[in-house]
């Protein structure tokens, strides 16, 4: 219901707006010396300010390295917009931010109907189970029977009702009307299970009293892709925008951090001479320079970096890595070759 | 004439006698006041009971369990076994946050100035034994905002030819009216400066329609079109001076277009300060900014809308009453979402209209509906002989209002303006849907922060928040009750 309120708002204003899509956004930027650029208004690891008001969060390091691409290794000229779940499509329309890292779900219809394309997926969210430890419990598929708490009216509810169908399993839902009650419910032993977007998950955790007693399972029963946006019609900032995100996860996969990128521009392996612009003129054929990726993984580290720096487990939220791995690690990021 | 006094009635005073102990002291009064009746001391004795649980429960989440001190989540996350109350660290690490938002830091002190020169300026005007009330308010309500516009933003606005252009015709407005309240006046002289401001007007309004290259003239952008509606404009000044034949009449005429000339230079001159966009501004310094300018653009705003629902001119009438309805029958968060919304897409291309500005007005209007109905109850509590007996002493319309009729209606309908007041206040919050961070919307961006997330941080916020927005509403109630008593003439029960 809230994504078909959100949809057909978004539609109208495409029917009303003639959408005048300008066409080098690289240069406006440039010619404006800062990235415009929508994110949360706040998301616990994603996109939030830090004591000083200072953005942070894994979105948010998304915005400084496209910010780092264009000026030059210079990620701090960003111009943060704050948006609320109804605001980001109008504001990416309507030419008020370049860029929008904001825990988009990317679905057909936001990528086709709205005027905008999806850059790719950043992060694999979904809908995941969290549990008291002292139940035992190592998989989704053990809850038969179980009592699960999760708010009404959401698509979570039917993922819910549907998943436990298909694995021909029983359960009894306490369904209440906002996630903070949810929450409390849970809190409380109203139930055994709480479940919803994954990332939610680890930020729920959080306000428990004994975070530790309780754990995600490695279920993920809904996709749920999220990933940045820009506005369509202009193929070379889409491509600026895709490659950043690319070449951060090539940068992980080959083993280029913030540490080794400077002894790594000297590396003998092609496929890093290529990626930091040692061969090839890859950088130049989107209009950057060719060593834009030295300055973005000295900027921000690359993919695994970010994820380690803002929700990793390191941090509070200790979000796993699971679908969000490398392919070669088991999960699913993967990037095309700079080639 | 001899006293004749009976018998029995007694010759001297007899002394006082303190009260009887059952009528006075503390205990009395007790008895009196809690424990009267059976019934009586049940209620209190409940009620004290739940006064004294709610008031420990209190102390002991906000004070006794609670956490003062700490550098991230680790110090408010409950041991085992241990129960913890209120995280104050929480609050005590975003402070910064909850009263500038992401204003600099090194610029934070023009914030502070702004609020230091508003408090010089209205504590003053809000004391009635405090003097120059006149030139008080002139400070309060013609220089601060303009001296605070600046700070806030940084200045130097690059005025362009179209609003110097306008600027200057409202002037040349004020200035013919000013010359034609004078007796010796040269009439013709005044219709010119009509229609040289009213040609202006219309010059102006083709300069924004007709695109064309614009050159500098002193330092001002301007378009061939909205020079000459400026200097249209500056000859309709002109012909009012002349129009007005005595010296001090001609110096009064000069006001308003010098006061014009003063503004625009003083907005567009670079003071040297860094320029600080509004979507960095946030936390109460935001929600000051929106419930301020809420408050003092909706209350003449609702004074004129209240008369012009009265008027007898129909079209006047029509037009208050259609946009009073209107305001008030669309709710604020839809006000919002259309200034966010809705008005960028009305807008041509190109043409951008800061966020903060399109939402200040949107309230201010909004506002301005619901007081101009609160107005004009006060004003139908006026008795048709004051109308008559001010017309009766030849007073015009703008005097009878002014002298007679408003300041009775006004005061009727204080306790209503305030309401408006305090609930403008506080919707000021809304503002949090449309991207703007006002005080609760810093809090609630606060808890995202994964550093302080723990189970009592969002309670402890919005604790905080609550107890900021009730000090500034019981201020500005407890004010309002000191204004009525002192105005109080006859009507006290």
């Amino acid at each position: 219901m809230k994504n078909l309120v959100k949809t057909l708002l978004g539609a109208s204003i495409i029917a009303l707006s003639a959408m005048p899509a300008s066409a080098a956004t690289l240069d406006d930027v440039k010619k404006a010396g800062t990235l415009r650029c929508g994110v949360n208004t706040g998301l616990p690891g994603f996109g939030y300010q830090g004591d000083d008001g200072e953005w942070l969060g894994f979105d948010v390091d998304y915005c400084r390295a496209v910010a780092a691409a264009v000026f030059d290794g210079d990620g701090t000229k960003v111009q943060f917009t704050p948006l609320s779940a109804v605001q980001r499509f109008p504001a990416l329309q309507n030419n008020e931010v370049d860029l929008l890292a904001r825990n988009t779900t990317w679905t057909m219809n936001r990528d086709t109907a709205l005027g905008l394309n999806f850059v790719g997926v950043n992060y694999y969210d979904g809908q995941g189970f969290m549990v008291r430890k002292d139940l035992d419990v190592t998989s989704a598929l053990q809850l038969s029977g179980a009592t699960v708490c999760v708010q009404s009216g959401t698509t979570t509810e039917l993922n819910l009702t549907d998943y436990f169908r298909s694995n021909n399993m029983e359960f009894q839902p306490v369904v209440i009307e906002s996630q903070n009650d949810v929450n409390t419910a849970y809190e409380q032993g109203r139930c055994d299970v709480l479940t919803t977007d994954a990332s939610g998950l680890y930020a729920s955790r959080l306000e428990l009293a004994n975070p530790d007693e309780h754990v995600v399972l490695p279920e993920i029963i809904s996709k749920e892709p999220l990933g940045p946006l820009v506005r369509q019609g202009d193929e070379q900032w889409f491509d600026i925008v895709k490659w950043v995100h690319f070449g951060l996860l090539n940068a992980e996969e080959l083993g280029v951090n913030q540490d080794n990128v400077d002894e790594m521009v000297n590396s003998e392996n092609p496929d890093v001479r290529r990626l930091l612009g040692q061969d090839g003129n890859f950088g130049a054929d989107v209009g950057l320079t060719n060593d834009w990726m030295v300055k973005v993984i000295k900027a921000v580290g690359n993919y695994g970096e970010i994820f380690d720096r803002n929700i990793g487990p390191d941090t509070p939220l200790k979000i796993q890595r699971g679908l969000n791995a490398l392919w070669t690690k088991g999960g699913l990021q993967y990037a095309p070759p700079v080639r | 004439m001899s006293e004749h006094v009976s018998a029995y009635v007694s010759q001297r005073e007899l002394p006082r006698l303190p009260a009887p102990r059952s009528e006075a002291g503390l205990i009395a009064t007790l008895r009196k006041n809690l424990f009267a009746t059976p019934y009586d001391s049940v209620v209190t004795i409940v009620l004290g009971i739940f006064v004294v649980w709610l008031a420990w429960n209190l102390i002991e989440w906000g004070i006794l369990t609670a956490v003062f001190t700490g550098a991230n989540r680790e110090a408010c996350v409950p041991a085992e076994g241990q129960v913890i109350g209120a995280c104050w660290a929480f609050v005590n690490a975003k402070m910064g946050q909850f009263i500038y938002g992401l204003y600099p830091v090194a610029e934070r002190w023009r914030i502070d100035l702004v609020h230091l020169l508003l408090v010089v300026f209205a504590v003053p005007l809000a004391i009635p034994s405090v003097p120059w009330k006149r030139l008080n308010a002139l400070l309060l309500f013609a220089v601060y905002p303009i001296v605070a516009l600046v700070l806030m933003t940084g200045g130097d606005f690059g005025i362009g030819g179209g609003w110097i252009s306008f600027l200057f015709a409202i002037a040349a407005f004020v200035a013919i009216a000013v010359a034609g309240t004078s007796l010796q006046v040269s009439e013709r002289y005044v219709r010119i400066a009509t229609w040289l401001a009213t040609a202006a007007i219309i010059v102006l309004f083709a300069s924004n329609i007709v695109r064309s290259e614009s050159f500098r003239v002193l330092g001002f952008e301007f378009t061939a079109l909205s020079l000459v509606s400026t200097l249209l404009a500056f000859g309709s000044v002109a012909a009012s001076v002349a129009a007005s034949v005595t010296n001090n009449q001609r110096l009064k005429v000069l006001v308003a277009p010098v006061v014009m000339l003063a503004v625009i230079l003083f907005l567009s001159a670079d003071f040297g300060l860094r320029e600080v966009p509004t979507h960095l501004w946030g936390g109460l310094s935001l929600t000051l900014v929106v419930a301020i300018t809420g408050i003092a653009a909706s209350l003449p705003l609702g004074i004129l809308l209240a008369l012009g629902r009265r008027s007898h001119l129909p079209a006047i009438k029509l037009l208050s009453i259609i946009f009073i309805e209107f305001w008030r029958g669309v709710p604020l968060i839809t006000v919002l979402f259309m200034s966010a919304f809705m008005i960028p897409l009305l807008l041509p291309d190109g043409v951008t209209f800061n966020n903060l500005l399109r939402a200040l007005i949107g309230v201010a209007l909004f506002s301005a509906a619901y007081l101009a109905e609160v107005i004009r109850g006060g004003l139908q509590a006026i008795q048709k002989g004051q109308f008559e007996g001010a017309q009766a002493l030849g007073l015009s319309y703008w005097q009878m209002m002014r002298f007679i009729i408003m300041p009775q209606a006004l005061k009727l309908v204080i306790p209503g303006i305030v309401n408006s007041f305090i609930s403008m206040f506080k919707d000021t919050s809304l503002v949090y849907i449309i991207g703007l961070a006002d005080l609760l919307g810093t809090v609630r961006r606060g808890f995202a922060d994964p550093a302080w997330i723990t189970p009592s941080t969002a309670a402890t916020g919005l604790v905080f928040a609550g107890f900021v927005y009730w000090v500034f509403c019981f201020g500005m109630s407890r004010y309002s009750q000191f204004i009525e008593r002192r105005l109080e003439t006859g009507h006290r029960r």
